[in-house]
C-alpha cells in the first residue's frame, strides 16, 4: 500500500492505496466522490474526466499514486457549498444538455477546462475539445449549446 | 396557468449536475464484489471447472452446480412456431457464445475478484460454432439448440391468396436485398446490480440498472422459487438503457441467490467489454424485398423475406421473436400496400443474444422500404418525394396491410414541409456544380411512422406469455397539499419526473414543483411495465391524467362542502379551489381532509388518494427525415452536412425534452448508419470489445439536427400525445443511406448494407469511373 497525499476540490486528502488502483477508483472508493463516473475504463468515453493540476485527464488511465501532491478538481467542486449551480451547470440545465446524466460530470470537467483556458472558445475549438468525450443520449447538440451559452455569459466566447 | 406545452427545465437535473446522482456503481461501493468467469469459446462442452487454488477467506466460487433448483430462463410465445429455448442461469454442460457467464467469483474487493478470475480452471471441449445466417441455415448445419430444428427459433408467414399474380402483373418489379449490421445499444452506464440481504426482515433489495424493475422482480422470484414479497427491486439513477436494460440477464438472479444464501451484500458492475460482448445485441438482419408498382409508381404488392439473427438465447420477457415479428408486422409502414406477403425467421447462432434496441426492427425495415422507394423512383422516372407522395396513406383512420389501425397523422404533410424547407431545385444545382468539381453531394429522404404507446391488446396479439401494456398510477395529496404520484414506468434519462408533473399540475391547478413523481422501486410503486417502446409519456402520462382527474374530482367535492356550493361550480387553479367569489387554498383543503376529516369525510372519505389506470390501443407518430451528405470518393468518408426532421408526435408536453429525444435518437441512427457494428470472427470471437473498436460517434460526427413539429392532436390517446422516443433512430439509417446513394449515383451504385463505413463505400466505387 502506498500513501497518497493530494488535494481534491481544495481539501487536503491522505489515502493508502494499492499502486494499481486508478485515480478514478481512488476518488470514488477512498474519497467517496462518486460523481466521477466510469463508462469504459479504457480511455475512450471520457466520463471519468477530472482536472489534474489544471489539465483534463481520464481518471481511468491515471494511477492514484500518480496524484501524489496533485491538485485534483472533480464535478463535486463545481457548485457552491450550498448546492447552488455554477454558470456552466446552469447552462446545462437551461439547454437540456443532459438526459441520463452519466456522461455529464466528464463533460462538465472538460468544459470547465475549456472555459478557463486563456485562449477562449470559438466554434471550432468547442467541437474539437468536446469531441474528446462520448454521450449516448443527447446527440451532443444541447451540450454544445450549453457550453456556448456559458462561454458567452463568462465573456470568453470568441465566436 | 398551462404547464403542458412549456419548455420547463428538468427537476432531475440539479443533483446530476452536482455529481450527486446515485447509480448502481455508487451503491456498489463497500459490497462484496462479484465477477463472472465468461466463456472464451462460442460453442463447446464444459469438461472441467475448478475454483482457484487456495481460495482466500471471504471469497466464493459459484457454479451452475451450486444453483441446483434455480430454473432456467425460458420466456414463452404461443405462436409462430416459437421454439422455447432455455438459458441456464449458469451453464453446467455447454456454452453457447463467447462471453456467456459460466461461474461467479466473489471477493471482498473488485481487484481481488478479478485476480481470482484469472486463477479459475476452465476446460471446454470447443466445437465448430454456428456463426452467421449461411452457416445456420445450411442443410445439415449443427444445431445451436436441439429444440430448434434448422436453427429457426421462430417463423411467421403471411401470404394472401393470389399474391404472386398481383406481383407478376405489375408494370415494374423492383428488388432490393440488403443487410443491417449487428449493433449494441451501448448505454454509457453498463449493466450492474447490488443485492443486499436485510437480516431484520429476511428481505432482499436488488438495486439494478434496469428499465423494467417490476418484471425483474417477478422473473427473479420465479427463477429462484423464492417469495416475491421478499424481493424488492430498485432502479436508481440509470445511465441510459435504449432497450438493452429490459432483459432479465442471468447475472441478476446470481446476485440475489448470493445475497440470500450468504446473508450479505453483493455487487456486480460490468465493464465495457462485458457490455459489448455479453449484454445484448440487436439489428443483425438480412432482408430481400420485391415490390410491384404500376406504371404511375403506385405500389401494388410488397414481398419481404426477413432473416433476423437472434443469437444464442431468447431474452425474458420479450423473447427472441421481438425483432423478426416487429419486422413482419410493420414493414408497410406509412404506405398503402394492397398486397403484402412476408416470411420472417429468427435464426439461432452461437453469438450474444438479441434484445430490443431503440426502434427494434423499424430502423431496418425503414431502411428497406425507403431504399426500395428510391430504387423504384429511379426505375419509373419519378422524383423521390413524388413516388412517396403517391403511396403514402392520406385518409385516416387507415388500416395497414397487417390490420393495424393507423390513426390521424401527417405523412404527406411532413414530406411536403421537408421538401419546402430544403429547396430541392437549389440543392440539385449545387449538387451539379459540386459534381463538376469531383465532389459528391447527395440528398436522401426517409418517411416513416412509429407505433407508440401501445397497450395490452397490441402486445397480446403477439401471444407472448408475458403481455405488457397498461400502466397504473397511484396519486395522493399529502396534508401539506403536495402531491405524490407513484408510477409503474421507470424513466432513465427521459425526464418523466418533469413531464408527468406538468400533466398533473394542469389537472390539479398546482405548480409542477408541488408534484413528486416516485418511480423505479417495487416497494413504492404500483405494478407496471417500465419504460420502453415509446410508451411512458403516452401510457404513464395517460394514467397520471386519469389519476389526477379523479383526485381533482375529490378535491372539488371537498371544496364544495366547505364553500357550500356544488362540486361542478368549483375550479382548481393557481393553488386555489375557486367557486364564484369564494375560494380556499388547496393546501388548506388538504390539511382539513386529513386532520379535520369530520368536516369532509361524508363527501370524500378519509383520504385524498386515487388510482388511475390506462391501457390505450396505440397511436402512430410520424416523421420525414432528410439528410444532405458529402461523400469523399477517394476515402469513402461521409460527412453529414445537414439533417432535417419534420415530425408529428401529437401534443408536445415539453418541447425541450421532446427535441432532446429526437436529437438523441437521430444521433444513434446516424451512428447505426455510418459507424457502429459488432463484428464476429468466423470462430465466434467478438472483434469489437472496446469503444475504440465499436466507434460510437462524437460531436465531430453528429451535425446540428434541425427539428420542425407538426402537432396532430391524437384522438387515440387521452392526453393527445403520441410517443417519440424511438423515431429519431428509426428514420436516420434510411435517410443517410439514400443520401449516400444519391451522391454516388454517377458511379451507378447504391447502398445495401449499413453501417456504410468508408471501406464499404470504397468497395462499392473502387474500379468505377463516375459518369458525367
Amino acid at each position: 500500500m502506498t500513501e497518497v497525499r493530494f488535494t481534491v476540490n481544495g481539501a487536503a486528502q491522505c489515502v493508502e492505496v494499492e499502486p494499481r488502483l486508478t485515480l478514478a477508483d481512488m476518488l470514488r472508493e477512498e474519497c467517496g466522490l462518486t460523481g466521477t463516473h466510469l463508462g469504459c475504463e479504457h480511455g475512450v468515453c471520457g466520463a471519468c474526466t477530472v482536472l489534474m493540476d489544471g489539465l483534463p485527464v481520464r481518471a481511468c488511465l491515471v494511477f492514484g499514486v500518480q496524484a501524489v501532491g496533485a491538485d485534483i478538481r472533480t464535478v463535486e467542486g463545481l457548485a457552491a457549498p450550498d448546492g447552488t449551480l455554477n454558470v456552466l451547470q446552469r447552462a446545462f440545465q437551461a439547454h437540456h444538455g443532459l438526459q441520463c446524466g452519466f456522461c455529464t460530470p466528464g463533460f462538465l470537467m472538460l468544459a470547465t477546462w475549456l472555459l478557463e483556458h486563456p485562449e477562449g472558445v470559438d466554434e471550432a475549438r468547442l467541437r474539437d475539445v468536446l469531441a474528446s468525450n462520448l454521450c449516448r443520449c443527447t446527440g451532443y447538440q444541447n451540450i454544445l449549446a450549453a457550453v456556448r451559452a456559458a462561454a458567452r455569459e463568462m465573456g470568453v466566447w470568441r465566436g | 396557468m398551462n404547464w403542458v406545452g412549456r419548455r420547463l427545465p428538468r427537476s432531475e437535473d440539479p443533483p446530476l449536475l452536482r455529481g450527486e446522482g446515485r447509480y448502481v456503481p455508487d451503491i456498489a461501493i463497500g459490497a462484496r464484489a462479484v465477477r463472472f468467469l465468461r466463456s472464451p469459446v462460442a460453442s463447446g462442452r464444459i469438461v472441467a471447472l475448478r475454483p482457484p487454488a487456495g481460495m482466500p477467506p471471504g471469497c466464493l466460487f459459484v457454479t451452475g452446480a451450486d444453483l441446483a433448483g434455480v430454473s432456467a430462463i425460458k420466456p414463452g410465445l404461443r405462436r409462430f412456431n416459437y421454439r422455447a429455448v432455455e438459458q441456464p442461469v449458469l451453464p453446467t454442460e455447454r456454452v453457447h457464445f463467447v462471453g456467456q457467464a459460466i461461474a461467479a467469483i466473489v471477493a471482498p474487493g473488485a481487484a481481488q475478484a478479478e485476480d481470482l478470475l484469472e486463477e479459475c480452471g476452465l476446460d471446454i471441449a470447443a466445437e465448430d460454432p454456428v456463426i452467421g445466417f449461411d452457416a445456420a441455415l445450411a442443410p445439415g448445419a449443427a444445431l445451436v439448440h436441439p429444440v430448434a430444428p434448422g436453427n429457426v427459433a421462430v417463423e411467421g408467414e403471411i401470404r394472401p391468396e393470389g399474391f404472386s399474380e398481383v406481383l407478376a402483373g405489375a408494370a415494374h418489379v423492383v428488388e432490393f436485398a440488403f443487410r443491417s449490421g449487428r449493433q449494441s445499444a451501448m448505454p454509457l452506464e453498463g449493466r450492474g446490480g447490488v443485492a443486499e440481504y436485510d437480516r431484520a426482515t429476511g428481505r432482499i433489495r436488488l438495486s439494478a440498472s434496469a428499465q423494467m424493475p417490476h418484471q425483474l422482480r417477478t422473473g427473479i422470484a420465479q427463477l429462484l422459487g423464492m417469495s416475491e414479497a421478499d424481493l424488492q427491486v430498485v432502479a436508481p439513477d440509470v445511465g441510459g438503457g435504449f432497450g438493452q436494460k429490459m432483459a432479465l440477464f442471468p447475472e441478476y438472479p446470481v446476485l440475489v441467490w448470493l445475497a440470500r444464501q450468504h446473508r450479505g451484500r453483493f455487487a456486480w458492475v460490468e465493464d465495457r467489454n462485458e457490455n459489448l460482448i455479453a449484454s445484448a445485441h440487436s439489428r443483425d438482419q438480412r432482408h430481400v424485398l420485391r415490390a410491384g408498382f404500376d406504371a404511375e409508381g403506385r405500389l401494388l404488392a410488397l414481398e419481404a423475406d426477413i432473416l433476423a439473427d437472434v443469437g444464442a438465447f431468447s431474452v425474458f420477457p420479450t423473447t427472441c421473436a421481438v425483432e423478426p415479428l416487429m419486422a413482419l408486422a410493420e414493414y408497410p409502414g406509412p404506405y398503402k400496400v394492397p398486397a403484402y406477403a412476408v416470411r420472417a425467421r429468427g435464426v439461432l447462432t452461437h453469438t450474444c443474444p438479441m434484445a430490443p434496441y431503440r426502434g427494434v426492427s423499424r430502423p431496418v425495415i425503414t431502411f428497406g422500404i425507403e431504399r426500395l422507394m428510391d430504387r423504384a423512383a429511379a426505375v419509373i422516372g419519378l422524383a423521390p418525394d413524388e413516388i412517396r407522395r403517391r403511396n403514402l396513406h392520406d385518409v385516416f383512420p387507415a388500416r395497414s396491410a397487417t390490420g393495424m389501425v393507423l390513426d390521424e397523422a401527417t405523412y404527406i404533410e411532413a414530406l411536403d414541409e421537408a421538401v419546402r424547407i430544403l429547396d430541392i431545385p437549389a440543392f440539385r444545382a449545387r449538387q451539379r456544380a459540386a459534381r463538376s468539381e469531383g465532389r459528391y453531394l447527395g440528398l436522401g429522404f426517409s418517411v416513416f411512422n412509429e407505433r407508440t404507446g401501445y397497450g395490452t391488446p397490441a402486445f397480446a396479439a403477439r401471444s407472448m406469455d408475458v403481455v405488457p401494456g397498461y400502466e397504473v398510477v397511484d396519486i395522493a395529496m399529502l396534508p401539506s397539499g403536495e402531491v405524490e404520484a407513484r408510477i409503474g414506468s421507470s424513466p432513465h434519462g427521459q425526464g418523466l419526473r418533469t413531464t408527468l408533473s406538468q400533466i398533473i399540475a394542469d389537472r390539479l391547478g398546482l405548480e409542477p414543483g408541488q408534484i413528486r413523481i416516485i418511480h423505479g422501486d417495487t416497494d413504492r410503486t404500483p405494478y407496471g411495465w417500465g419504460s420502453f417502446a415509446s410508451r411512458s409519456l403516452v401510457i404513464g402520462g395517460g394514467a397520471c391524467q386519469v389519476a389526477a382527474d379523479r383526485l381533482a374530482d375529490k378535491l372539488r367535492r371537498g371544496a364544495a362542502r366547505l364553500l357550500q356550493c356544488e362540486p361542478a361550480d368549483v375550479t382548481l387553479r393557481e393553488g386555489q379551489a375557486v367557486a364564484g367569489a369564494a375560494s380556499m387554498p388547496i393546501a388548506e383543503l388538504a390539511r382539513l381532509a386529513h386532520q379535520r376529516s369530520e368536516l369532509l369525510s361524508d363527501a370524500i372519505g378519509f383520504n385524498l388518494a386515487e388510482t388511475g389506470q390506462y391501457d390505450p390501443g396505440g397511436t402512430f407518430s410520424n416523421a420525414c427525415h432528410a439528410a444532405i451528405v458529402e461523400v469523399e470518393a477517394e476515402t469513402g468518408h461521409v460527412r453529414v452536412e445537414r439533417y432535417l426532421v419534420v415530425e408529428d408526435a401529437g401534443r408536445i408536453i415539453n418541447p425541450m425534452i421532446a427535441d432532446g429525444q429526437v436529437q438523441g435518437g437521430v444521433a444513434q441512427g446516424i451512428a447505426n448508419a455510418l459507424f457502429e457494428e459488432v463484428i464476429y470472427a468466423p470462430d465466434g470471437t467478438p472483434l469489437t470489445g472496446t469503444l475504440a473498436d465499436y466507434t460510437p460517434p462524437t460531436c465531430s460526427e453528429i451535425p446540428e439536427i434541425e427539428i420542425h413539429h407538426l402537432e396532430t392532436i391524437s384522438e387515440a390517446t387521452i392526453t393527445g400525445a403520441k410517443g417519440l422516443g424511438e423515431g429519431g433512430s428509426i428514420g436516420a439509417p434510411a435517410a443517410i443511406a439514400n443520401a449516400i446513394s444519391d451522391a454516388l449515383a454517377p458511379f451507378g451504385v447504391d447502398v445495401a448494407e449499413f453501417p456504410a463505413t468508408p471501406p464499404r463505400i470504397r468497395a462499392l466505387i473502387r474500379d468505377r469511373a463516375p459518369r458525367a
